[in-house]
């Protein structure tokens, strides 16, 4: 299966060869020109990672990052920037970011690091269905609960 | 050594060039301004003084010399009361024997010597007597000179005798050769005819008479006659019969005083009286010096007064404009340089604001030329057409190294706009090692590398740069991550030096660093690493930030064991680097 990944940039060439480059190496790609509509495709599907310009009119990249991961929290996000800086990185760490990147980025870098994004989400996600079978085990009723 | 002193003494102002031109320049004149504020506060105080000491001076002057010739005039008025009575008296005395006794009684010699011995008694200084009838020959004659039977009816004196009734001489030598004077007096006869008693007087009696006035110690008193001969002797102007280089007015029955130089070239003031009814002029020449020496010694202590009053004023006068004009110009300096710093602020925030707009703007375009050519690099290398084309692959490698370069370029900018803004916040250091520990952690997991964190308790939170501090921790764990092979270890350890100081030492089980690179490190562009893709700066950029927030960095290291890094920061930021704010 192939990595879902978003990819939200307001430059929209940017986000035509990138998203082309990345089709190319195999994944899935859906783009978003701003952040209201990224949110409204991460609220309809489920994607494993999400490529997120820090610097958008409209809902800023910090922000759109919260709710990401308020609606999705297994959902990666490795965080674009334009700004040499620091704070920025630390700030959207701090927030529960992946990774972050520069611009312009290493395409070979970003596709490292998807994986490795991708790797951590698919980790999460196999220890969440371990402890659900270990749980559904231990009590067979709890599966109906959930449900 | 005086130039020193004056160097020292100069005030701060005097060699000061405002920079600032422009219209208001004349403002900030300083010398200018010192030089009004002197010239006037000296002006207002000084004048007054000056005028009121040299008026005063004059007044008491003018005081002083009314007063040297109201003393000489009053001292040339007693003195000629005296002679002018002793003459008068003499002549009265001869009036009186001439009236009290007849022709005949005086022509009896005997009789005469009496009357001359009696006046000798009585007055003294009387050498002869003489009696010379109307044809003017002397019929008898008493005293120390044989001088009977010569006749006189042609000499002046007879015939002023005749004129007046009276006669007084000048000096004279006469037959006798000796210096006297001649007293004669006519008595008409009944009869129509008439006698002249003479007297003569020697000009010792005379000389005892003047020099026996009170006079004081430098005064010289004598007396002339109308033509300026001496009479008697004078102290300054020799010998009787001596003519005096005075020059005296016509006959005035009122003392004259007047100011005149004696022979020696001294100050001297003259007095001098018509002596009536005789050829005599009383003279009194004083000394000025001797007169005026007390008042002298009081214009010394007033001349000495007034120098040390304006010397004060004007050394005070000085202090003070000094003083002011200094402050003046302290306040002004203040100004010009918040301005200059205000200026200087607002150009960097400038170049800031326009440095990071420039580098945002330049980044997205950047970055879709490095997605296109990366894109068909990518078409290049996926399909078969263009792989055998080594010369298309090569022109897009040469595009994606150029927006390498053009993304560094704005990068570079954006530092330099970062580093503009030197915000001070309290800084807890634990904090700023996690969260860069935290941005890190994923390559040291990917890589084996583990981290340790040892912080003193003690350090408490201080004042400094987040951002820097931030950056240095950022630069020094990539710096180690790059040097260790996977599977090494970094350890942060912070510890309080002292007081003022806190230490922070990055060590890594890296290959260690050559003593002979050693001392470059820190330089730009050193590459210890030789032919890995770096920029050669990340060093270089620590120093400066170092340095930037008040600390030193050191570098201590041994080949195969590990280089450590040796931060000491202040607790508290410099106030120059404060004062930097916004550079």
């Amino acid at each position: 299966m192939k990595t879902r990944v978003l990819l939200v940039d307001d430059e929209l060439q940017f986000v035509n060869a990138l998203s082309e480059r990345l089709t190319i190496r195999n994944y899935e790609i859906a783009t978003s020109l701003n952040g209201e509509d990224a949110l409204e495709k991460i609220k309809q599907y489920n994607y494993d990672v999400v490529i997120l310009d820090v610097a958008m009119p409209g809902t800023d990249g910090i922000d759109v990052l919260r709710e990401i991961k308020k609606l999705k929290p297994l959902t990666e996000v490795i965080m674009l920037t334009g700004h040499g800086t620091m704070e920025t990185a630390i700030e959207g760490m701090k927030r529960g970011a992946f990774d972050f990147l520069m611009k312009p980025c290493d395409t070979e870098e970003l596709d490292t690091k998807i994986k490795k994004a991708f790797a951590r989400k698919d980790e999460h996600e196999e220890r969440i269905r371990t402890a659900m079978v270990s749980a559904s085990i231990s009590s067979p009723r709890s599966v109906l609960e959930d449900d | 050594m005086p130039i020193s002193i004056i160097n020292r003494l100069k005030p701060r102002f005097w060699d000061h060039e405002d920079a600032i031109g422009g219209p208001y320049k004349h403002h900030f004149d300083f010398r200018r301004i010192w030089k009004r504020a002197v010239l006037v506060t000296a002006t207002v105080a000084l004048v007054p003084l000056i005028i009121w000491a040299v008026a005063g001076y004059r007044l008491h002057l003018d005081t002083t010399e009314a007063e040297l010739k109201l003393r000489t005039s009053q001292l040339v008025s007693n003195s000629w009361r005296s002679v002018s009575l002793f003459l008068s008296e003499l002549r009265l005395v001869l009036d009186f024997i001439a009236h009290d006794h007849t022709f005949e009684t005086l022509n009896d010699k005997e009789h005469l010597a009496a009357i001359l011995d009696n006046l000798n008694k009585r007055f003294g200084g009387f050498t002869d007597l003489g009696l010379i009838d109307s044809t003017g020959i002397q019929q008898t004659y008493v005293g120390s000179h044989q001088l009977g039977g010569l006749d006189y009816s042609n000499e002046p004196w007879f015939r002023q005798v005749l004129k007046h009734g009276v006669y007084i001489s000048e000096l004279v030598l006469g037959y006798r050769k000796e210096p006297h004077l001649d007293f004669a007096v006519k008595r008409d006869l009944p009869d129509g005819s008439f006698f002249v008693l003479r007297a003569a007087l020697d000009a010792q009696k005379f000389n005892e008479l003047i020099a026996g006035f009170e006079v004081g110690e430098k005064t010289d008193t004598f007396v002339i006659n109308r033509a300026g001969v001496l009479q008697t002797p004078s102290r300054y102007y020799g010998p009787a019969l001596n003519k005096i280089p005075i020059h005296i007015s016509d006959y005035t029955p009122k003392t004259q005083v007047f100011e005149s130089k004696n022979n020696k070239n001294e100050q001297t003031v003259i007095g001098y009286a018509y002596i009536p009814e005789t050829p005599f002029i009383l003279m009194i020449v004083k000394q000025k010096g001797e007169l005026v020496q007390p008042w002298y010694k009081t214009g010394w202590a007033f001349t000495a007064i007034l120098t040390t009053s304006i010397v004060m004023i004007l050394l005070v006068t000085l202090a003070v404009a000094s003083r002011l004009v200094d402050q003046i110009h302290e306040a002004d300096q203040e100004r010009v340089d918040t301005l200059h710093q205000a200026e200087y602020t607002n150009k960097m925030v400038s170049l800031g604001r326009l440095a990071s707009g420039v580098a945002h703007e330049i980044n997205n375009p950047l970055a879709i030329i490095n997605e296109k050519a990366g894109h068909i690099k990518d078409i290049f290398t996926l399909t078969d057409t263009y792989a055998e084309n080594p010369k298309l692959i090569g022109l897009v490698d040469s595009v994606l190294a150029t927006v390498h370069r053009c993304a560094e370029v704005t990068k570079g900018l954006l530092n330099f706009a970062r580093h503009l803004n030197l915000s001070v916040q309290t800084i807890n250091l634990p904090e700023i090692a996690s969260e860069v520990k935290g941005v890190l952690a994923k390559e040291a997991e990917f890589r084996s590398i583990t981290v340790g964190v040892d912080l003193s308790e003690d350090i408490p939170p201080f004042e400094s740069d987040r951002g820097k501090l931030e950056q240095i921790f950022f630069n020094l764990f990539n710096n180690a991550f790059a040097a260790m092979k996977d599977g090494g270890h970094l350890e942060i350890k912070a510890r309080r030096e002292d007081a003022d100081f806190v230490s922070i030492d990055f060590s890594d089980s890296g290959p260690g660093i050559a003593e002979a690179d050693l001392k470059h490190v820190f330089e730009p562009f050193f590459y210890s690493r030789a032919g890995e893709n770096r920029t050669g700066l990340g060093l270089a950029v620590t120093y400066a930030l170092v340095q930037e927030i008040g600390g030193r960095v050191s570098v201590q290291s041994e080949i195969g064991k590990g280089t450590r890094f040796h931060i000491r920061l202040p607790l508290k930021m410099p106030p120059e680097q404060q004062s930097d704010t916004g550079e």
